[in-house]
């Protein structure tokens, strides 16, 4: 299963490629992509996971590696 | 700008104002180390507090090396040496870089954004003889939509009345209207431009020729080419060994070697200052996207960075004949026959090609014109690369190639002089084993291709041209276009394995292959960069081919070649720029040259150049 969210107030390129790297190594995860750019969020999951539970922990990773970026559920 | 952009400006501005009072102040009165402290505090505090706030959240959450960290230990330590107006300027100066930096790709973002807006935001849609205004992904396959001038076409569909010209430039790059009719296919993401049409969709939005674009272009992002790989590895060590230098910097000079404590702190902190890798991180990325959202402008779709990268580096293009650089518009221009009148001989190559949807099969149905009463034809069966074998009033009638004939032992024979094959190409009709005669069929060079090939060529790429028409027609093609090679009589697999032999022997720069992507998608997926024409609305060519050019135009093969070309270019200056700027200034600062202002423009300043030359990929000359 793969979804793409929106993303606001990402300033900083880096920070999307820590986030990238760090969602990627959640458990149940197997893709992961933030594009600075376009500020847009792809995550892929193991078919039968709990995506909206794991989209909690990938919004507390991400308020972890950059407070000001907020993801859009 | 932006309500955060505006509130930095004048955080920035009332930060400058109180800096200048308090170096005119201490230039006139002497007071306490403290008093100036605190003189010097307040615009750091003012320009700078979000920055502090940040790195002490990130420390506690265990992200050490980022640039707010790194810009808090470098202003903090400036304090602690008591240079208090170089730690206020040097938190100004950053936020300062950082600010143009959030302008610069807030712009790049919209034009980009820009680019893409092709998305239909409403359909009206017709049910039970009442308009309603819906989502475009709320109309089913088979239901009638009205498009007023000035909208978007939602869905992909077919006029049912009225008639109206199309404006598709956001999809093929093309900016001459399409006039279309009634029975004509109208394409989601083109903007009607004069009269009121009805419209019967074909699909749901999901499969609309809009969401495959849109798809298309916003998943490119995903595909990364090795640069940007290169930049994600070296941002990783970059920063921790540009840190670990710092510390080593400050410690071991003075330990080992007498040297002052203040001088060489200083000396590591610009170590610090300039360790950020963001120049890199946000400009790579961003000259690729920025030439994909450029060759999207004109209709030139890209699936990766990684193609442009390849794109760029091309040694030959490999085009497929029919539908790429002819037309693939068939014309009956002869009918050779002797044993039957000409219309008896038409009439039966009408019925054999008539289940078939190859260009020439069409234009033998299109010439013969007339009703075709399929109850006369039996079993029907299609010869790769060779014709048509089908039952007639019961007889076996084979129309194909001269091969054809050959294999089933016979030999066409031509009373009137035309050699066969000397006009282009040739369905010989045989049946029952006997032989009647032929239909000559001649192919149009779009106007367009002898200048792509000439561009191509003059670039020092090799042209090379692939067909399964036959060696006469080909050669007359290869020559009106100048071509380098021409291999022609060759089967749907014998193109791929020709293309595998060139793969073999291309050394190292890249093989791109041409084809208009209906039976070429075993060849598309085979070569280092697959390009796919005219290809809007065919799904098996989209999904194959790593480039799509939207409409049939083979100059956009160099249009796309010249993008990737500059792309890449800017990308190398970019990283070329970025590091030599950051090694000379750590070289600089390690040998106390360099002094922090350097080092802040060595940060930011490279990053604002950098992200303003991305933006110039997106500039395209068609």
């Amino acid at each position: 299963m793969k979804k793409t969210f929106q993303l606001e107030d990402l300033d900083c390129a880096n920070c999307a490629l820590k986030m990238e790297n760090a969602i990627k190594k959640l458990e149940g995860v197997t893709d992961a992509s933030v594009s600075f750019i376009m500020q847009k969020m792809t995550v892929e999951a193991e078919d039968g996971a709990d995506f909206d539970a794991l989209m909690k922990k990938v919004v507390k990773l991400c308020r972890k590696v950059e407070p000001d970026c907020r993801i859009i559920l | 700008m932006t309500r955060k952009q505006k509130i930095t400006l004048i955080r920035i501005i009332v930060s400058a104002a109180l800096l200048a009072a308090a170096i005119v102040v201490r230039r006139f009165v002497s007071m306490p180390w403290w008093a100036e402290l605190l003189m010097f505090l307040a615009p750091y505090l003012t320009v700078g507090y979000d920055v502090l706030k940040k790195a002490f959240l990130n420390v506690i959450h265990g992200q050490i090396f980022d640039e707010n960290f790194l810009m808090c230990i470098a202003t903090i330590g400036a304090f602690a040496i008591k240079e208090y107006p170089e730690a206020a300027f040097v938190m100004l100066f950053y936020q300062v870089g950082e600010l143009f930096q959030s302008i610069a790709v807030g712009r790049s973002r919209k034009s980009i954004a820009g680019l893409m807006n092709i998305r239909p935001d409403h359909a009206n849609v017709l049910r039970n003889g009442e308009e309603l205004v819906v989502s475009p992904d709320g109309v089913e396959p088979g239901e009638e939509i009205i498009i007023r001038s000035g909208e978007r076409v939602p869905l992909d569909g077919v006029v049912l009345e009225g008639s109206t010209s199309l404006n598709m430039a956001a999809l093929t790059g093309e900016s001459a209207p399409r006039d279309v009719n009634v029975g004509e296919n109208v394409i989601s993401g083109s903007v009607n431009l004069s009269g009121l049409i009805r419209v019967r969709t074909t699909g749901v939005y999901a499969d609309s020729t809009v969401s495959k674009v849109l798809e298309l272009v916003e998943r490119s992002a995903e595909r990364k080419s090795r640069q940007e790989n290169f930049i994600t590895k070296f941002a990783k060590w970059y920063t921790p060994a540009v840190v670990v230098s710092a510390v080593l910097l400050a410690l071991i000079p003075p330990l080992l070697f007498h040297g002052s404590w203040t001088e060489w702190l200083e000396r590591a902190l610009i170590f610090l200052v300039v360790s950020c890798p963001c120049a890199l991180v946000i400009s790579v990325p961003l000259s690729f996207f920025c030439g994909m959202g450029g060759a999207s402008k004109k209709g030139v779709l890209v699936k990766g960075s990684n193609y442009l990268d390849a794109l760029s580096k091309v040694g030959a293009v490999v085009f497929d004949k029919t539908g790429t650089l002819t037309r693939g518009s068939f014309e009956v221009t002869a009918v050779h026959t002797r044993c039957m009148s000409r219309a008896e001989l038409l009439d039966i190559a009408a019925m054999a090609e008539s289940y078939s949807n190859h260009p020439i099969a069409e234009s033998i149905v299109r010439a013969h014109g007339g009703h075709i009463d399929k109850s006369r034809i039996g079993e029907v069966k299609e010869l790769a690369g060779l014709g048509i074998e089908a039952e007639i009033d019961g007889r076996r009638v084979l129309a194909g190639n001269r091969r054809l004939m050959h294999e089933r032992g016979l030999t066409p024979v031509c009373r009137f002089g035309c050699g066969e094959t000397d006009e282009g190409t040739c369905v010989h009709i045989a049946a029952d084993g006997e032989y009647l005669g032929h239909i000559i069929i001649s192919d149009e060079v779009k106007a367009s291709s002898p200048r792509a090939i000439a561009k191509l060529r003059q670039a020092g790429i090799r042209t090379v041209m692939l067909t399964g028409d036959s060696e006469y027609a080909a050669n007359e093609v290869g020559k009106q276009l100048g071509l380098d090679e021409v291999h022609s009589g060759l089967l749907p697999n014998d193109k791929v394995e020709l293309v595998e032999k060139m793969l073999e022997t291309k050394g190292r720069r890249t093989l791109a292959f041409v084809g208009d992507g209906i039976n070429d998608a075993p060849v598309l997926s085979r070569a280092d960069v697959g390009i796919a024409m005219g290809a809007l609305g065919s799904d098996a060519a989209i999904e194959a081919a790593d480039i799509v050019i939207a409409d049939d135009d083979p100059e956009k093969v160099f249009t796309a070649f010249r993008t990737a070309k500059r792309t890449m270019r800017i990308v190398k200056e970019n990283i070329v720029f970025a590091l030599a700027v950051k090694l000379i200034v750590l070289v600089l600062g390690a040998f106390g040259i360099a002094n922090m202002w350097i080092a802040v423009f060595a940060d930011v300043g490279v990053a604002v150049i950098a992200v303003l030359n991305a933006i110039r990929a997106m500039k395209v000359r068609s």
